[in-house]
């Protein structure tokens, strides 16, 4: 029996958006915790411990006392998870570790972003802003597009290889209704065609930014126990930082999700192997491909003739982003990295509706902040 | 290709500590810091070496020749004051000397290609002298390593 140490219990999501107008991130996280709430099937007084994403503009500082204040909780933990892209896997297992060391014992992840007209440009005063934003490499797309050129440089990989895994989200996409590009599959001709946006990546390669909001409820195996079934167990993570901005990677072609994934598949003594689902963050194609590679489910080069080779979709032999990924679900802002967690709780309880994979065991949750910077992979398992 | 001087888009943001760095630019050096406990390089500019946490760090002029480990060639910028420049190519520059910075690579008679030589080419970015590289053609690498 392997050792579980905490229980998703709960989800919630909010349907992407596009746009939104006159909303409060405050209020999209509250309606997403009160679905995740009530699918747990808890009043809202279990809830003692608290994890939230940065709030960059509406509420700087002082988070976790608005969130708290806002949704009437008072949590004995409380913090702002940090990681980009990686916040929402990382709240995770920071939960798990909370409740084992004896902080609380229900813990509300939840993580969102409005999409107002009026949001303001960035006031960063950091090392990129000085030194990367004057040369006109400004924003995410460029630092993908060096990581994609280096992997195209060095392995011989090609547009069609990369082009694949953005089919294949869209394809997926098909299957969930929530998803922003549902109704608008993608050949891989269509993402050949896509316009340069910053080459190599091309505009069908790269998320769509959206309005949305996550929960997730974290507990104790025992509470869980007390509750009943729908359980499903964090049975591993890992967590790597390595660099902020591209110029600093240590690597090109492979990042700190290696490290995170080979820490989560020791503590759950599997392997990738034995994964019924792959939930990995897809901010851009590269990101996917890269991290197929440093799991080692394919060889370092590897990922083009792993995509032709394989069948991705929830009957497919390696279900990959069941729910589109973000490059078909939509990215909606931090919570874009918590989606991969929903979707992998509503698959291992055989619970994903018009889409559920067969025979769902174990699932790879990655996440991923900044420019392949920051890291999170989680190691998830169904209830036995 | 635009006048890159005539460019409306955003300088660096100077610090006290970087101060150095922007004024050699402006002269047409590119100064880089060497730790004096360790002897390794570093870029960007810090207050303490990243490798060994000294705070002996000295500015050197580094040799300003480099291999392009990266680029990208930008048709929608994320910043609108770059716009009339697209398309326009930056590129991840690997310094003799050993860190990375990213630079604008400046349209030359080759394309760029990863692996490629470079060398520093001062060049007036938005009315401030910036430390850009040019690709060293082939015929001429002379004595690059």
């Amino acid at each position: 029996m392997i050792r579980s140490k905490a229980v998703l219990i709960g989800v919630g999501s909010l349907k992407p958006v596009r746009r939104t107008e006159g909303e409060t991130t405050l209020g999209m996280l509250a309606r997403a915790s009160a679905l995740a709430l009530s699918d747990a099937g808890l009043e809202k007084d279990a809830i003692d411990g608290l994890l939230v994403g940065p709030q960059v503009g509406e509420t700087p500082q002082h988070v976790p006392a608005t969130v708290s204040e806002y949704l009437g909780l008072q949590p004995n933990m409380s913090n702002v998870v940090d990681l980009g892209g990686a916040s929402g896997p990382g709240m995770i297992w920071r939960a798990a570790a909370a409740i084992d060391a004896g902080m609380c014992e229900t813990v509300l992840c939840v993580i969102g972003n409005h999409r107002n007209p009026e949001s303001p440009r960035s006031p960063n005063r950091n090392p990129i802003r000085e030194f990367d934003v004057p040369f006109g490499a400004s924003g995410a797309n460029i630092s993908y597009a060096l990581l994609k050129q280096a992997h195209m440089a060095r392995y011989g990989s090609t547009d069609e290889d990369f082009a694949l895994i953005a089919h294949w989200a869209r394809a997926n996409a098909q299957r969930n209704p929530n998803a922003i590009f549902h109704g608008q599959p993608a050949s891989v001709e269509d993402v050949l065609a896509s316009p340069l946006i910053a080459s190599p990546l091309r505009l069908f390669e790269i998320v769509m930014p959206v309005a949305g909001a996550e929960a997730v409820i974290v507990t104790s195996v025992a509470r869980a126990r007390s509750l009943g079934g729908r359980a499903v167990h964090l049975l591993g993570a890992g967590e790597k930082i390595t660099h902020r901005a591209v110029s600093q990677a240590p690597d090109l072609t492979s990042g700190p999700l290696k490290p995170s994934m080979a820490r989560a598949f020791a503590q759950s003594g599997l392997t990738v192997r034995d994964m019924s689902l792959l939930s990995l963050y897809d901010c851009y194609t590269i990101m996917v491909a890269t991290t197929l590679e440093d799991s080692g489910i394919c060889p370092p080069g590897g990922f083009g003739a792993f995509m032709r080779a394989h069948d991705f979709g929830p009957e497919g032999d390696w279900p990959l982003n069941t729910h589109g990924g973000q490059l078909g679900y939509g990215q909606p802002d931090l919570a874009g990295g918590m989606t991969h967690v929903t979707e992998a709780v509503r698959q291992l309880r055989g619970a994903a509706q018009g889409r559920q994979i067969r025979d769902p065991r174990f699932a790879l949750v990655t996440g991923n902040g900044a420019t392949m910077s920051e890291a999170v992979a989680l190691v998830l398992g169904a209830d036995a | 290709m635009i006048d890159l001087a005539e460019l409306k888009v955003p300088g660096p943001t100077e610090t006290e500590l970087t101060k150095p760095f922007w004024a050699a630019a402006a002269e047409g050096r590119l100064l880089i810091q060497r730790c004096d406990d360790c002897g390794r390089t570093v870029f960007y500019p810090r207050e303490i070496c990243p490798h060994c946490w000294s705070a002996r760090l000295v500015w050197a002029d580094a040799s300003g020749r480099g291999r392009l480990k990266s680029f990208s060639t930008i048709h929608k910028p994320g910043h609108p004051g770059w716009q009339p420049a697209a398309p326009y190519t930056v590129g991840l520059v690997e310094l003799e000397e050993g860190p990375t910075m990213l630079s604008f690579i400046l349209q030359g008679t080759e394309a760029p290609r990863v692996g490629k030589a470079l060398v520093m080419q001062p060049t007036d970015i938005g009315g401030r002298v910036l430390p850009a590289f040019k690709i060293v053609n082939d015929s001429k690498k002379g004595d690059q390593s």
